[in-house]
């Protein structure tokens, strides 16, 4: 019988044949990758709870210090310091203010065909490039930092088939949280989001990251494109070869299939607080908002910048608002600063700050205060996510988040650019 | 009988012929600064003292640089109090998200030769360096102000400090003040004025000046004074008048002692934890391994400093685990420094460059170490528990001297 | 001539405004939510420990640093009656005044001074510690005026008519 992607990935990782859903398997891992979150409690449990602590293998460990960089506390900074420690000691490839886990883990380690675990809900990103990636826990990281090896319960995979293209000024971040709008936020728990279609796979890789990023937030335990031309091209640019290069058999089984025509598809923003209240942009305008964000491991890179840059352009952030735009790493700011979109940002009146999670994260950059209103282009707008418990947070794409910055309240760029 | 600068400005403010150290005079304020840190006490004391104007808004600059991005989940109340503040009492002069308050009082022209201006701020001092008379005062001092334009003042005695010839390659004004400080101790310089002059002094670019009058505060001194000249005329973008022209100590002044340094003299030195006057050669210090090094704030953020280090890390990579952070004191320079190619030759170096504001140097953010960590910092205090810990061991210095340690991962000269 | 008496804490030279309250309190909304952090970089105990009516007894320039004005009216509102140090910094000391928060030098005291034992002060005259006299000088007037005023705020009420 036919296998998807998924299954065929963990079927290596497990060196069998063939697995299907409701499995268990013992895979290798390819890849493991852990931040600042996390790592502190993984070295702890490492020292204090392992009889003969030792790692499986150095070279499959990346450690990355990206969510509150610059260091915000003596607290943090203990954390990072043992973390750092831990790296040094070991050898083990370590990032410290390079930019947000995800994007440094897709600019130089993600391979087709791999499977990797990652201490940060958001790995289901890796799928842009045909590998399996999911998030787990620092005691599931840290059993696979020793043994190389973890249990996977083999999930069922659910199809979207994306035809058509997308309208002018409609984004993938519009058609992600559409999707997510429509199957809820547990529509796909457990399960793996496969995207595949003529509109799939006319997809950069860029835009199949902001899909396959957001998977969690539909509860997916991962999310994948077939690994295609576009993701050869992608790694050996970056001096790579691929593990192996799956895409669905014609005879595979799916749990559940969507079709979504991307000319249908419009500016949404997810309103506070939950990232499946997805409405039409033009539902929300009007509200004003304190705070707007550019950036994190979902919208923060080049492709991002261009669309917030192209709309700032002769025009100025608001007067109340303030506008943090962050790049995802950086290769990505060196790559902006080169085009002049950072000269624009800074011209406009933003407020531009080092590659990190920043406001999506809402630890320690860009906290909102008290019944503050964000509009971000971050992954969550849980309660409370991005500072005080009584602030509201919008999702929305790039460009609708650049306009409301520069028009004070929420406002889609369409009607900035008719005023 | 002759005057010394602080003298003849305060004469000139209250329309005297003449002041002498000691004197109580009452003086008119030119110009106010208030940053956000401390705006809502002000505004409180403000209503307190039942003030319901300001004695002229447009003399008021409110400047948002502490709390920029917001670090904590209180932070922003400051804005909205500020911003009420400037609404109701009809301020126009205020900047959300420009850079450091001192930057920003000279560089958007707020401040001229020869005036009087307070700020919520103990390095207000930086403004002598275009021979203004500047310095820091507390929220209630300056609540007073705000509803009278006025403050009293005891006129102060003048230490005259001489820096003849030229400087060194690979010293910079940072390593002058630094050695100042260091001989005239913490306390040094308590009450009184240090006027600067000699040929090292006019060969200064006016942001080199400023490194000197920011840290003056750090001898404990009133304030500092720098004699306008042309680079002063430039960077003000005035013409400058007779009054401001005669800012200069007549030879018949009466000083109460002068320092001399033959520029030459002077090497690259740091300020050891945890005392701004705990001097040292960069040289014995050299082979110390670091964490963290930082390049920024109002002491060092500017052009001349961030080209500095540019030209230390160029071609050259920040040594593993080593944090290198970079803040420009403004808008206007981060957007200068990108345009050289300064940001790019730190960033492609390993930096983390932020957005202007102040960054690591106030601790609240921006860097904070932990027990046993050390940092090089451009900035002006390294006091116990100021970046963290008070286990983290801050050493202050120029940007040449922290770019090249950064390299390194240890403390070491150009 | 006002007198009292207090038991003494002894602070070193150089007492700093980030050791009397580290910049990340600063942005807590009220001195009473800030006054236990006093002192907490180099006595993380000692706030607690201060009663109403203490006095503190440091070496020179004590206060240096920062304008934050939190610094004397934290030293307040933890109860401490008075400063007697060797010497002031500038800005403290002005924001100590406008406070009414009664700063005194006095260069000897410091060497010989024990913690923990009580000193009596009779304001613009002299101090007695363990049957010695160690004399202050007095405060020029117009400092004098605003502390008879109750400090810079009621002074300024006055001005304006109220109270």
């Amino acid at each position: 019988m036919g296998m998807t992607i998924a299954e065929k990935i963990i079927a290596l990782a497990a060196g069998v044949p063939e697995v299907k859903p409701g499995d268990i398997h013992t895979v290798n891992l390819d890849r493991m990758m852990t931040n600042d979150g996390t790592t502190h409690l993984t070295v702890d449990m490492y020292y204090n709870e392992i009889k003969n602590p030792h790692i499986a293998d150095t070279k499959k460990m990346v450690f990355i210090v990206d969510h509150n960089v610059p260091s915000d506390s003596p607290k943090t900074a203990a954390s990072q310091k043992k973390m750092r420690d831990f790296a040094k000691a070991h050898q083990i490839d370590f990032w410290e203010g390079q930019g947000v886990c995800h994007q440094i883990m897709m600019e130089h380690y993600v391979c087709p065909g791999e499977l990797i675990f990652g201490a940060d809900s958001h790995t289901c990103t890796y799928g842009a490039l045909g590998a399996f990636g999911t998030g787990v826990g620092c005691t599931d990281l840290l059993y696979g930092m020793v043994t190389g090896t973890s249990w996977v319960l083999v999930p069922e995979t659910v199809k979207f088939n994306l035809t058509g293209q997308l309208p002018e000024g409609v984004y993938p971040r519009d058609l992600m949280l559409t999707i997510i709008g429509e199957i809820g936020a547990n529509g796909c728990n457990y399960q793996v989001m496969e995207f595949c279609g003529d509109g799939a796979e006319a997809m950069s890789i860029n835009d199949r990251m902001v899909l396959c990023n957001l998977a969690v937030e539909a509860g997916a335990k991962s999310a994948v494109f077939a690994a295609d031309e576009k993701a050869l091209e992608y790694i050996k640019a970056r001096g790579r070869e691929p593990k192996a290069m799956f895409a669905s058999d014609r005879d595979a089984v799916y749990a559940r299939e969507y079709t979504f025509d991307l000319a249908k598809i419009q500016p949404v923003a997810a309103r506070p607080d939950f990232v499946d209240d997805v409405v039409p942009a033009k539902e929300v305008c009007g509200v004003r908002i304190d705070e707007a964000f550019l950036g994190s491991c979902n919208n923060g890179r080049i492709d991002e910048l261009r669309v917030g840059a192209a709309l700032l352009k002769g025009r100025k952030v608001a007067g109340h608002v303030r506008f943090l735009v962050v790049p995802a790493s950086q290769a990505v700011y060196l790559q902006a600063l080169e085009e002049g979109l950072i000269t624009t940002f800074m011209e406009s009146g933003a407020i531009v700050m080092n590659p990190n999670c920043s406001v999506c994260w809402g630890s320690c950059q860009g906290v909102i205060g008290e019944n503050e209103v964000l509009i971000s282009t971050g992954t969550r707008n849980f309660k409370g996510r991005a500072g005080h418990p009584s602030s509201k947070v919008y999702l929305g794409s790039a460009a609708t988040v650049t306009a409301s910055a520069v028009k004070g309240e929420i406002c889609t760029a369409d009607m900035l650019c008719c005023n | 009988m002759g005057q010394t600068v602080i003298e003849k400005i305060i004469a000139h403010n209250i329309g005297a012929a003449q002041v002498k150290p000691g004197d109580i005079v009452t003086v008119n304020v030119d110009r106010v600064m208030i940053h956000d840190i401390f705006m809502p006490f002000v505004a409180d004391k403000f209503a307190e003292m039942g003030f319901q104007k300001l004695w002229d808004p447009d003399k008021v600059v409110l400047i948002y640089d502490h709390l920029v991005p917001a670090s904590q989940l209180d932070d922003t109340r400051h804005f909205r109090v500020g911003d009420a503040f400037a609404a109701k009492y009809g301020m126009t002069h205020v900047h959300r998200s420009d850079g450091i308050c001192h930057q920003l009082m000279t560089e958007a022209g707020y401040v001229k030769p020869g005036d009087v201006v307070f700020g919520t701020d103990s390095h207000t001092t930086t403004y002598g360096c275009v021979g203004a008379f500047s310095s820091g005062i507390g929220y209630t001092e300056m609540a007073s102000i705000l509803g009278t334009g006025t403050m009293w003042i005891k006129v102060p005695e003048t230490i005259k400090v001489v820096i003849d010839g030229v400087l060194p390659d690979g010293v910079m004004s940072k390593d002058i003040i630094l050695r100042l400080i260091g001989d005239l101790g913490a306390d040094g310089a308590t009450y009184r004025a240090l006027e600067f002059s000699g040929s090292a002094v006019a060969a200064m670019s006016v942001a080199s000046r400023m490194t000197i009058a920011n840290m003056a505060i750090e001898a404990g001194a009133k304030c500092a004074l720098f004699t306008p000249d042309e680079k002063t005329a430039e960077y003000c973008e005035i013409i400058l008048d007779d009054f401001q022209k005669s800012l200069y100590g007549d030879g018949d002044a009466s000083y109460l002692n002068t320092m001399t340094y033959q520029a030459e003299d002077l090497v690259p030195v740091m300020a050891c934890p945890s005392q701004v006057d705990k001097i040292r050669n960069v040289s014995e210090l050299a082979g110390t391994v670091i964490d963290q090094v930082f390049i920024g704030s109002c002491t060092n953020g500017r052009l001349e400093d961030l080209q500095a280090a540019a030209k230390v890390l160029a071609g050259r990579k920040v040594a593993p685990f080593v944090k290198l952070i970079v803040t420009p004191a403004s808008r206007k320079i981060y957007q200068e420094a990108v345009a050289c190619g300064a940001i790019k030759t730190l960033v492609e170096a390993g930096a983390m460059v932020t957005h202007p504001g102040c960054g690591l140097c106030c601790g609240r953010t921006g860097g904070i170490l932990s027990d046993g960590e050390r940092v090089v910092a451009t900035n002006n205090r390294n006091f116990l528990g100021r970046m963290g810990t008070s286990k983290v061991e801050i050493y202050l210095a120029s940007p040449a001297t922290a770019a090249a340690s950064a390299a390194a991962g240890k403390i070491t000269g150009i | 001539m006002e007198q009292f008496t207090g038991k003494v804490w002894v602070l070193g030279d150089d007492i700093d405004t980030d050791i009397i309250i580290p910049t990340e309190y600063l942005a807590l909304k009220t001195i009473d939510d800030m006054k236990q952090y006093g002192f907490s970089p180099l006595r993380p105990e000692l706030a607690a420990q201060i009663q109403e009516g203490d006095i503190i007894v440091a070496g020179k320039n004590f206060g240096c640093g920062s304008s934050r004005e939190q610094a004397p009216e934290i030293i307040k509102a933890l109860g401490i009656r008075c400063v007697i140090a060797r010497s002031f910094a500038r800005i403290f000391f002005r924001n100590s005044i406008n406070n009414g928060l009664l700063l005194i030098e006095q260069p000897d005291l410091y060497d010989v001074m024990k913690e923990g034992e009580i000193i009596a002060v009779t304001v613009n005259q002299d101090i007695d510690y363990q049957g010695k006299k160690y004399p202050i000088a007095s405060l020029p007037d117009n400092l004098v005026e605003i502390i008879q005023a109750g400090g810079l705020v009621r002074a300024m009420r006055r001005l304006n008519g109220l109270d």
